[in-house]
């Protein structure tokens, strides 16, 4: 069905996957997610969760700055908004993990709101400067409302669980992980091909257009930082329930940076940009790391030199491909299924 | 003029200076429901900006716009738009980088009901409304219009011509009651005009939409108005049908020089 279909048939136009060749790849996909956690090892596992979570808070900031085109540099915070949220509720107030979820997304969404005020008056680098202070303003709040937070500490935060069963191994949570994963994705697929999502690319794209055809732009504007930043404080509730603790240097933003990188390496404005940038940069810091294990075997002392490198290949990334790929491995991935498209299934 | 009553909008003593540069100086006038109502005047006579103002991207100092009874002058353009103003730009005003079919569904905004839920849910309720939004968007608008063969290719790599009739296309998605068309005409050859004419004129009976038209084309305008209002260095200085415009003394001394009225396609 791959082969130059001319679609007439606009009904069949909207679907999302709109051929078989699709379908059949990703069920394999799915069934391999499925298999997965029965022939990976816990360190495999462990990687897989961290994938997941960073799939996405990337999705989040990919819905705010790809398709809405207000740039944050406080991701980490609304992050760090949802985990503090999720385990305070979970350790002070008796919530289950579960009930304790759609709160830690509320509250990062409404913190995201408040952050997002400034987006109608300004843009670009002056948002870019506001979203930083945030990031800082809630860093110190982390640290210093020892009350609430018990600041450098931390807090510990119990294994989720239904009944009796507990999900506290990597190939236990994996399934929470792989669930949420699912339904973020599937959310945001739908919602960038819907009214909202096309208003956002619209702003993006032409704001003063965007008002011609009746768009509120500040409705709009901070529906993408509330929605944005739910997903961030899900991903940050996850995380640390996964870690079991949380500590204010889990949300440096450093790690908003890492978020900024894998939208931009992976495709700003797609959500398969999102997935791959989540994988794409999960993967390098664990690759670094097992190289400089590598190191230290066969030339021992030398392995120091891995450590820096993590933020020198990160800014590399995100120059190299604001330059050569702007739109990102989802781009690249195009291109490739554009190459094979007529091959070898060409009926 | 008449009653104030049977105007559709109302513009009344628009002011709007920019510096020392009035731009617009007391100009009043009235359109009526399914008219087709065109403004001209020579270059930089104040024909954009009074669009400007009714849209709201522009605040006039002075004076009041009514629709259907209602006071806009104060409202933000995307409240304007969602009451049915509609509006094409002198320069092309699209997303360039979406194609043509997105860019005639952004026109469908304010007609479609889903919201963060339903959308992210979509199947169901958001499905229908884009399959019913679609399908009108198909069989009315691009057929009106005649761009099948253009709908998936990106805005920006089309001829301007193109693009003009994609920037109207998406006009219409809005459903509009008002259509403010500016310069729509403008750039395109012999043939391309008298499409866009005829299309406006669909419009205009098929939809039953008031249509206000900036136009430097006298042939054009002449042809399918029902009233013509001029602008002078943002005064009015006529206003009535095409047969009175085209006669007024004003009116030819103020296009002296721009291009003689009596050589265009009168009565054409
Ligand atoms: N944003 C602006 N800033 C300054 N001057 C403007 C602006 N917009 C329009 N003008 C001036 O107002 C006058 C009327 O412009 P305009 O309405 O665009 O003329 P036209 O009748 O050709 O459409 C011109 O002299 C123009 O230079
Ligand atoms: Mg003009």
């Amino acid at each position: 069905m791959r082969c130059g279909d001319f679609k007439e048939d606009y009904i069949k136009d909207e679907e999302i996957f709109q051929s078989y060749f699709v379908k059949f790849w990703l069920t394999l996909f799915f069934i391999f997610l499925i298999i997965f956690p029965f022939i990976a090892n816990y360190y495999m596992l462990y990687v897989a969760n961290m994938i997941g979570f960073a799939i996405i808070g990337a999705i989040g900031l990919n819905l705010l700055t790809g398709f809405t085109g207000q740039i944050s540099l406080g991701h980490a915070a609304f992050i760090g908004v949802g985990a503090y949220t999720s385990a305070i509720m979970i350790t002070r107030l008796g919530f289950s993990f579960w009930l304790s979820l759609p709160f830690a997304g509320l509250v990062a969404a409404l913190a995201g709101m408040i952050i997002g005020i400034p987006s109608l008056r300004v843009k670009g680098l002056y948002l870019c400067i506001a979203t930083l202070a945030a990031q800082f303003i809630f860093e110190f709040i982390f640290v210093h409302w020892e009350s609430m937070t018990k600041g450098i500490t931390g807090i510990h935060i119990p294994p989720p669980r239904i009944s009796s069963l507990e999900f506290t191994t990597e190939k236990e949570f994996y399934w929470i992980t792989l669930f949420f994963v699912v339904l973020g994705v599937g959310y945001a697929r739908n919602l960038v091909r819907s009214k909202m999502g096309r208003a956002f690319v619209a702003i993006r794209d032409r704001d003063l257009a965007a008002e011609i055809i009746g768009i509120n732009l500040f409705r709009y504007k901070l529906s993408a930082f509330a929605i944005g930043s739910f997903y961030a404080g899900i991903a940050g509730a996850l995380w640390v329930s996964f870690l079991k603790v949380v500590t204010p240097d889990h949300f440096p933003l450093f790690l908003s940076i890492q978020y900024l990188a894998m939208i931009i390496v992976g495709g700003m404005g797609s959500i398969l940009g999102s997935i791959f940038g989540a994988i794409f940069m999960t993967l390098i810091p664990e690759l670094l790391s097992y190289l400089s294990e590598i190191v230290k075997i066969y030339a021992p002392g030398n392995e120091e030199i891995f450590v820096p490198m993590k933020g020198v290949i990160f800014g590399l990334l995100i120059v190299l491909f604001l330059l050569f790929e702007p739109l990102g491995l989802a781009e690249i991935w195009n291109r490739i299924k554009s190459f094979f498209r007529l091959w070898p299934f060409s009926y | 003029m008449g009653n104030k009553e049977e105007y559709q909008l109302r513009v009344e003593d628009i002011h709007l200076a920019f510096g020392g540069l009035q731009a617009l100086d007391g100009v009043s006038t009235g359109i009526k429901k399914g008219e087709i109502f065109s403004i001209i005047g020579p270059n930089g006579a104040g024909k954009t900006c009074l669009l400007n103002c009714i849209n709201h991207f522009y605040h006039p100092e002075k004076g009041k716009i009514i629709f259907e009874g209602q006071d806009i002058t104060y409202l933000k353009p995307h409240r304007i738009a969602s009451l049915g103003i509609a509006r094409t730009f002198q320069n092309v005003e699209l997303f360039a980088h979406m194609t043509v079919l997105d860019n005639i569904k952004l026109g469908g905004h304010i007609n479609m009901k889903s919201g963060f839920i339903s959308g992210g849910i979509y199947y169901g309720k958001t499905r229908n409304e884009e399959m019913a939004f679609r399908k009108h968007v198909e069989e009315d608008i691009i057929d009106l219009l005649e761009i099948e063969q253009i709908r998936k290719s990106i805005v920006h790599s089309l001829p301007y011509g193109l693009q003009k009739r994609v920037e109207l296309a998406r006009a219409l998605a809005i459903k509009p009651k008002i259509l403010l068309l500016d310069e729509p005409a403008t750039g395109m050859n012999l043939e391309e005009t008298e499409d866009i004419a005829r299309f406006i004129l669909d419009i205009n009976e098929e939809w039953e939409v008031t249509i206000i038209l900036i136009e430097h084309d006298m042939g054009v305008v002449m042809d399918i108005s029902d009233r013509v209002c001029v602008l002078d260095f943002g005064i009015k200085i006529a206003e009535g049908a095409p047969e009175e415009i085209r006669h007024n003394e004003h009116v030819i001394k103020a296009y002296l020089g721009e291009e003689d009225l009596t050589y265009s396609r009168l009565g054409a």
